[in-house]
């Protein structure tokens, strides 16, 4: 007694459709903003550059200096105070956008602007959906994603997932980490605030509550330009402030929607994507591999299922072949 | 009486040799990695995390380890005795890629000490994709050894643990039907997550079935290549004209995947890619699906499936054509972005050219010390 | 003595008589190195310019004063070496200046025309203070002659022009807000000369003396910038050559007028410093000639600007100031940045290698099969 070749097929395909048809009916919710959450308000109008923020994070996560690869004909490193990106060793990183002659700031036909580069924090992250052993996790408070080595076993997932390939590896460490910003999560736990926020001169960087940070950064995008306008330096509450002249920003809060949301904002005047910043749809690869996921292994009803049909199907085939076995012997 | 013998001979001949000497190069290039890490021996970076060592030591690795897989499929639950013969050998073949695939997956990870926090619940993470292929991945390397366990058992005459464990075999074939159906689907699934970092030409929430077809298919062509193989190398009879058959039998398998992965391009508009995607990506997406084509065409002509060495040609395009699709879902349509390259160091092809060397030693010396190769009898013509 | 008789006994003596005026001649060397240094120019030229001190060919120069607070002619005069720079004043031939004549009125106006006269197309004209426009340049008057007027006439036959001080190089403070006058500065009136910009309230007196200096040595200007500026003097924002710089790149910042930061030498930009965006050489030549510190911010005061036309009494003192310039190295990593991990040669190899093998053990295989087939179909045959 066997299956019949083509019920096998109906089964197969019928289950194929299913899985990939059904994403909706067992669609995972949209995850929400923690409740208390920070985060991070960057304007790159306000950056001038001046890597404070680089400086401050690697003295609040004390990690060492570091040098470009990039090297020029005498094999001198061509950035001699920094790298030339995120790294294992860099939580933060200053990059430039230049166009043209780059004379005008905040420009983007020959003009140039900043943009800082560190985790965004997401709303819902990629990483730690991703990680099978739960080493990056996302407080149900503040919503800082957080990592620990003590359960990490380095499968890098994290890495392939992330949308803004923000997590580093050790790779040349015997016993490496994945490296990414924490928001100073440590700092925090005792009423600081992230290096890059408490070191950044102009306010370009700005801490707070993210609910607040976001009516602030559409504030910003409200105002007139050429109005004068009180930033505020360091957090939202810190008191202390910087008149600057409003400049065009682009019309658009980063972060607010990308990858379902994202605890790290920025405010810019030159398009987003020429800060090397992603296209992102607003539902984060996660859902949509969390809702395959869930579809097909739901109570593990599917899996169940087909073991009970192969436990028969086996039992019948292997007590046949053993007969015949006997039968033979 | 069993239907399977040792096939005797010689373990150190000059082949066996030279697999020693690929071996000890990896072992050397090994101990490198372990003691100044990943980078030291990989091209790998943060843009491409995941290299050869994932994309072919594992995903490819283990869906070439199908053979037992299918033939379990093809025997026990299609209920096709007469090509009972061939399982063994093809179990033995899933029993060795599925454990240097976990091997693959220990030198891989950089925290390989605390490797086991996948298997504790404190720390394991439902949602993860990457846990259920890991459990799954495990648990089946543990099944296969049990199935092959029969193999010991006869050698060794321990005819009466050999009646129990055939009586209660089925359990674990059932189970070993299920894991593989389980995990390389979610093989393919692991890739979901990479959202916009793989082109469109290979994203697609079908990525589970089609990894999964895909993989039957490669287990049943590896079972014709290697059982062709391995007749010719070791002088033993071909077992024609089964292998013809389970050709005909991958032939509709190849059909059914090349339905659905082009219904996905076609009806969600992702075949302009082909146009307007890197040149890599264009390229690469042809010569895998001609590597589908073209012997589904061939296969459907009893000239081509008669013939041992159109067989064997079909069976390698077969294998490469899955092989190819996996490569290109992990690494050639993958894109972190602008500046990030790979591939693959010399050590680093090395270290895995070494580890399919142990793999063939070790399978030459199961299968000249162990009842594993089918008695054939007669060649029959039906 | 006269003017004249002073000249003539300079031209005679100058070698000889450095005694007279009480410094010696290393002194004097010392100071023409200072200036070449101050001006950008190679050490060699040091000699050049002690020449030309003591050359007795001086071109005339006349100074007219126009809106202002004289402040730039007593930049001028103030210096710890008022030897040398009386050398330097009789080094010109200074025929009309109203705060250093010594005659008034009628002989002073004839004086004036004389020179003009006589030297026509050679002189220097050098005008502090801004001019009026305003209804017909009412608001200053000198001589019966609208400040319009007179710069006009005196300019038409000039060689070439200074603007010292900010208000003659861009309006100063009474070109500002509301400007009631019409402030203008000198490059807006006298459009068809030579003009050369050295703003500052006041500058420092070593950039109008070695731009002097520069002229009668080697014959031309200085090289200016946009703004008609000596570029050694204003070719650099004060940000970058602060003293205080370390502080702002370390982020260490006075808050408060007294705080501990203040106290401690910190960065003034907190406090409203427009170092980042003035050009000037303050930092580097101080002021008085008095040691290091001699500057505004060396005493502790944010810098406002006072060169910088938009930003001296324009933006507020305490309000932050734009930075114009990039901070350490003005090295940036692009947006993108190339990454290792591409195709070596050992990988190329290695790669090749396999594929070669992998190519040879499958054509092995398959011409036995090959000959396996035709064994078959001969036998069925």
């Amino acid at each position: 007694m066997s299956i019949d070749r083509r019920d096998f097929f109906k089964v197969i395909s019928a289950g194929a459709i299913t899985a990939a048809t059904a994403g909706s009916i067992f669609a995972r919710e949209k995850k929400k903003l923690a409740p208390d959450a920070v985060g991070i308000l960057y304007d790159a109008t306000l950056c001038i550059g001046c890597k404070l923020c680089e400086v401050g994070c690697k003295e609040y996560n004390e990690m060492p200096p570091e040098q470009s690869l990039k090297v020029d004909s005498l094999n001198v490193p061509t950035i001699w105070d920094n790298a030339d990106d995120l790294s294992a060793k860099t939580l933060n990183k200053i990059k430039l956008y230049r166009n043209g002659d780059a004379s005008v700031k905040d420009r983007e036909i020959d003009g140039y602007s900043f943009i800082k580069r560190a985790c965004m924090h997401c709303v819902d992250p990629d990483c730690v959906s991703a990680c099978p052993v739960t080493a990056l996790h996302k407080d149900e408070v503040n919503g800082i994603v957080t990592y620990n080595p003590k359960a990490c076993i380095g499968c890098r997932y994290c890495q392939v997932a992330c949308p803004f390939n923000i997590p580093k590896f050790e790779w040349d460490d015997p016993f490496p980490k994945i490296v990414k910003c924490q928001m100073c999560d440590h700092i925090q736990e005792s009423g600081g605030m992230p290096g890059c926020c408490y070191y950044c001169p102009t306010g370009a960087s700005l801490y707070g509550r993210v609910d607040n940070l976001m009516n602030e950064a559409h504030k910003r995008i409200e105002l007139a330009e050429g109005s004068k306008y009180n930033y505020q330096v360091k957090s939202m509450d810190s008191g202390e402030t910087a008149q600057h002249t409003v400049p065009k920003y682009v019309n658009y809060v980063y972060g607010e929607k990308e990858t379902g949301g994202t605890q790290y904002m920025i405010l810019s005047a030159v398009p987003f994507h020429d800060l090397g910043l992603p296209n992102l749809p607003d539902k984060s690869a996660a859902g949509k591999s969390e809702t395959l996921q869930h579809t097909i292994y739901k109570g593990l009803i599917a899996p169940g299922a087909l073991l009970a049909g192969l436990l028969v199907a086996a039992y019948r085939g292997s007590k046949a072949h053993n007969e015949s076995e006997e039968g033979r012997s | 009486m069993s239907e399977n013998k040792p096939l005797g001979g010689k373990i150190i001949t000059k082949p066996f040799i030279i697999l020693a000497i690929l071996a000890g190069i990896a072992v050397f290039l090994l101990i490198k990695r372990f003691i100044f890490g990943l980078g030291s021996v990989t091209n790998l970076s943060d843009g491409y995390p995941w290299g050869i060592w994932i994309a072919y030591d594992v995903v490819i690795g283990t869906a070439i380890g199908c053979g037992g897989y299918v033939m379990a499929i093809l025997v026990y639950i299609f209920n096709r005795g007469k090509y009972h013969p061939l399982v063994r050998s093809a179990l033995l073949t899933s029993v060795f890629g599925y454990t240097t695939a976990g091997f693959s997956i220990f030198i891989d990870v950089g925290r390989y000490w605390q490797i086991y926090n996948i298997f504790l619940p404190s720390h394991v993470n439902l949602n993860s994709i990457m846990f259920e292929v890991a459990f799954c991945i495990a648990t089946y390397i543990l099944v296969l050894w049990i199935e092959f366990f029969p193999t010991f058992l006869e050698k060794f005459n321990k005819t009466k643990v050999l009646l129990i464990l055939n009586k209660t075999l089925f359990i674990f074939i059932a189970i070993g039907v299920l894991l593989p159906t389980m995990h390389q689907s979610t093989l393919g699934s692991l890739m979901i997550i990479a959202g916009n970092k793989l082109s469109p030409l290979w994203q697609t929430g079908w990525l589970p079935v089609l990894f999964l077809i895909s993989a039957i298919l490669m287990g049943y062509a590896m079972v014709i290549f290697e059982s062709l193989y391995s007749s010719t190398v070791l002088k033993i009879p071909f077992e024609m004209p089964a292998l013809g058959k389970i050709g005909k039998l991958v032939a509709w398998v190849a059909v059914v995947y090349i339905i659905l992965r082009f219904s996905d391009l076609i009806l969600n508009g992702k075949l302009g890619l082909l146009f307007t995607d890197s040149w890599s990506n264009s390229i690469m997406f042809v010569v895998e699906n001609l590597l589908f084509f073209v012997p589904i065409i061939l296969l459907f002509s009893k000239k081509y499936r008669r013939s041992t060495k159109s067989l064997f040609f079909i069976a390698i395009a077969l294998v490469l054509a899955g092989a190819i699709y996996r490569f290109n879902a992990y690494l050639v349509g993958f894109n972190p972005g602008i500046g990030w390259h790979y591939w693959p160091s010399a050590s680093e092809i090395l270290i895995t050219i070494g580890i399919i060397a142990i793999e063939i030693m070790a399978y030459l010396v199961f299968i000249k010390r162990l009842p594993v190769l089918p008695i054939i009898k007669h060649s029959t013509k039906s | 003595m006269s003017n004249q008789q002073i000249k003539r006994v300079f031209a005679e003596n100058v070698a000889q008589n450095f005694d007279a005026y009480g410094f010696s001649r290393r002194d004097f060397m010392k100071f023409c190195t200072a200036i070449t240094v101050t001006m950008g120019l190679p050490f060699s030229m040091s000699k050049m310019i002690a020449k030309t001190i003591e050359d007795p060919v001086r071109p005339p120069v006349i100074w007219l004063h126009f809106q202002e607070c004289t402040g730039c002619t007593e930049s001028l005069l103030r210096a710890t070496h008022p030897k040398v720079e009386t050398l330097v004043l009789d080094l010109i031939s200074l025929d009309y200046s109203e705060t250093l004549n010594v005659a008034a009125g009628y002989q002073v106006e004839k004086a004036l025309h004389d020179s003009m006269e006589k030297n026509k197309g050679k002189y220097i004209l050098v005008v502090e203070g801004s001019i009026p426009v305003k209804d017909d340049g009412i608001y200053c008057k000198i001589a019966g002659k609208t400040a319009l007027e007179s710069v006009k006439e005196v300019g038409a036959n000039c060689a070439a022009a200074i603007a010292i001080g900010s208000c003659a190089s861009w309006g100063g403070v009474q070109s500002t807000f509301s400007n009631p006058t019409g402030a203008t500065p000198l490059h807006k009136i006298l459009t068809d000369k030579p003009i050369v910009n050295i703003p500052g309230c006041p500058p420092s007196p070593y950039n109008f003396l070695s731009t002097v200096l520069y002229y009668l040595t080697l014959g031309k200007l200085p090289e200016l910038d946009s703004k008609g500026r000596p570029k050694f003097g204003y070719g650099r924002l004060i940000h970058e050559h602060c003293e205080r710089r370390p502080h702002f790149d370390a982020g260490r910042f006075a808050l408060q007028f007294g705080d501990d930061g203040h106290r401690q030498g910190y960065c003034l930009y907190k406090l409203g410093c427009k170092g980042p965006e003035t050009y000037a050489n303050c930092p580097s030549i101080l002021f008085g000639d008095v040691g290091s510190g001699a500057w505004p911010v060396g005493t502790g005061h944010p810098c406002f600007g006072c060169t910088e036309e938009g930003v001296g009494f324009t933006k507020h003192v305490h309000e932050q100031a734009e930075v114009k310039t990039f901070t350490p190295g003005s090295i940036y990593p692009d947006i993108h940045s190339e990454k290792k991990g591409g195709i070596t040669v050992a990988g190329a190899a290695v790669t090749a290698g396999a594929v070669v093998v992998g190519a040879k053990l499958v054509s092995d295989v398959s011409k036995k099969l090959g000959e396996n087939d035709s064994k078959d179909s001969s036998n069925q045959a």
